[in-house]
């Protein structure tokens, strides 16, 4: 019996690269999604809401509810369930809107 | 939006927007049976939700081990790479446009996730929404803390990326797809400590008929079935998750006992400890591109809302053909038996000819009967009973993108006579944010019609199936480039062979 998901389906990725996330060295695998890097380690929140200041992170996964977004490479408001990591990528937890530099 | 229309490039005979199963099965029926085909998706590979397999960079080698029905996909995989359908992945559609019956614009935006600046265009003689759908979610104390995850959603992470929410995952909602979410998991390594669903399985029994019509779907219970019990996974029946325990993550939920109703059993309640719970109820169909162009509508037995069709596919919108879920959710071999009876249809309506003239369509259209049959029957067995407001404490959040209460939408239902979705939402903001009310539409349209209730609802009452000019969020910019938008792609000058 498969112990990982990646046992379960045989796969054989390429080597692992490393992106950050608020700064942390995170390892994510070629095809793997932001928001799946950082489920595999153990993140699940990268967001915080607009009013209660609350944490949040992928919950649909499929692009719909758009509670997984994050600022990736300095860009705010990317659906890290949709996005595919690349090495160096830096994820950073986006505070409400994501444009405070907007000041509104 | 363009006003007058353009001669400026080609269309394609047909535009198919979903590759799931429905649209693959459309467009490679249609192509093989001499149109042009644009085929277009938001996602990078074919597949659509239920397919979702990992990218080709994860080097899965038994993808078929998440997937019990994939070589039903592997097959519609090879007739694509055996076609001319033009296949445009990363596509976002966020409008169609009508100019007459058979002159269509689908309008994209670009992108893993549309962020390319640049809107796209494509122009077909008829359209195919084969749209799929996403899961219906209800709120309960707790739901927005991390580690709560769409059961669809933890599905679709794992199947995509191989990746699990946590390490003790509670199952919970109502509807077929738990139990695979369910053994999914299980199978991937995770431990299940409960599926909690708020229906019984006897509701199938009710109509005995449906089931006996269509013994795989027996089968693939039998399947789930006994991979959950090979993992040891209790499955607890007409119990609900009530509460979500833990600060800033999961770390355990209570599951109580409700009555026919959905209404929760004071005493029944009974903390379990997990690190993440996977939760829907049901899935609602994808139809907003149709209701935006003014297509009839029907209300499924699990209050949900789906496009009126014919018996050929088509909605009541002439040129605009629909298969798979938009119909109503019926799963992928029903998707799959829509979309060549829509690709077949529309090939013959382009020619014009009479879409009856035997071949295969009548066993197409036997089997569609059949499993709508099944799928009615499943719906009513799962649909929500109106008690599940019971469990809502009045700071629960139920918007999730405007963090709008379940108290400030029921002061507007009750204080300020708000009794659909849309009133709440001018008051509350509640569906005003992001995702357009996908998430809480279902719960916000009940909790406005609580106590006024219509006695048609059981549960749930659908969002009112509003016209909404965007399907996804489109940047001003790129709202501005419109009158530059570039076509996507035209067909080749040199046209299919019909065989």
């Amino acid at each position: 019996m498969a112990r990982t998901p990646v046992e379960l389906a045989g796969a054989e990725p390429g080597l692992s690269f490393a992106i950050t996330f608020d700064g942390r060295e995170v390892p994510a695998l070629p095809g793997q999604t932001v928001a799946a890097a950082l489920w595999a380690a153990g993140i699940l929140a990268w967001r915080t809401t607009r009013d209660g200041g609350r944490p949040r992170g992928a919950f649909c996964g499929i692009g719909q509810c758009y509670d997984c977004l994050a600022t990736v490479n300095d860009h705010p408001n990317r659906r890290a369930c949709l996005v595919p990591t690349r090495p160096g990528d830096r994820v950073t937890t986006q505070e409400g809107h994501g444009r405070a530099d907007l000041a509104v | 939006m363009p006003t007058s229309p353009s001669e400026a490039f080609e269309a394609f005979d047909l535009a198919v927007i979903g590759a799931g199963p429905a649209g693959l099965a459309g467009a490679v029926t249609a192509n093989e049976a001499g149109l042009s085909v644009a085929l277009l998706d938001s996602a990078a590979h074919t597949g659509g939700q239920y397919f979702r397999h990992p990218a080709p960079a994860l080097g899965a080698t038994r993808p078929q081990a998440l997937h019990h029905d994939w070589p039903a996909y592997a097959a519609l995989r090879a007739r694509l790479a055996a076609s001319s359908v033009k296949h445009l992945p990363g596509h976002h559609v966020w409008t169609v446009t009508r100019e007459a019956e058979d002159r269509w614009t689908v309008h994209a935006l670009t992108g893993t996730d549309g962020e390319a600046d640049e809107p796209v265009t494509v122009r077909a003689r008829a359209v195919l929404l084969a749209t799929g759908a996403y899961e219906r979610q209800l709120p309960f104390p707790g739901w927005t803390l991390p580690g709560v995850v769409g059961a669809g959603g933890a599905q679709a992470m794992l199947k995509a990326g191989l990746v699990l929410p946590g390490k003790r995952v509670v199952v919970a909602g109502s509807g077929p797809l738990l139990l695979a979410v369910a053994s999914s998991l299980a199978a991937a390594g995770a431990r299940v400590p409960a599926v909690v669903e708020a229906s019984g399985y006897l509701g199938y029994a009710r109509r005995p008929r449906a089931l006996a019509t269509n013994p795989h779907k027996l089968l693939e219970a039998a399947v789930h079935g006994s991979a959950l019990l090979r993992h040891r996974v209790p499955v607890r029946t007409r119990s609900v998750v009530t509460q979500v325990h833990g600060t800033d993550r999961v770390e355990a939920v209570t599951v109580a006992r409700v009555d026919r109703h959905w209404r929760p059993v004071p005493g029944t309640g009974r903390r379990i400890a997990c690190d993440a719970l996977a939760v829907g109820h049901g899935l609602v169909p994808q139809i907003e591109l149709a209701t935006t162009l003014g297509c009839a509508t029907r209300r499924t037995p699990d209050g949900t809302t789906a496009l009126d069709l014919d018996d050929l596919q088509r909605t009541s919108v002439p040129g605009l053909w629909a298969a798979g879920e938009p119909g109503g959710i019926g799963g992928w071999a029903l998707a799959r038996t829509e979309g060549e009876l829509a690709g077949l249809a529309i090939a013959a309506r382009l020619a014009g000819r009479p879409p009856h003239t035997g071949g295969r369509l009548p066993g197409l259209r036997r089997d569609r009967a059949r499993m709508r049959a099944f799928a009615e029957a499943m719906a009513a067995a799962h649909a929500p009973g109106h008690g599940w407001t019971r469990w809502l404490t009045d700071d629960t959040d139920v918007c999730r993108c405007e963090e709008v209460t379940a108290g400030r939408v029921r002061e507007a239902a009750r204080d300020l006579g708000a009794h659909d979705a849309r009133t709440v939402k001018l008051l509350t903001r509640a569906g005003m944010g992001w995702c357009q009310g996908r998430m809480c539409g279902a719960a916000v349209a009940c909790l406005a019609t609580e106590g006024v209730a219509d006695g048609t609802a059981e549960g749930t009452v659908p969002p009112s199936a509003e016209r909404r000019p965007l399907a996804v969020p489109v940047a001003l910019g790129a709202l501005g480039a419109e009158t530059s938008e570039r076509p996507a792609a035209e067909p080749d000058t040199e046209r299919p062979t019909a065989p």
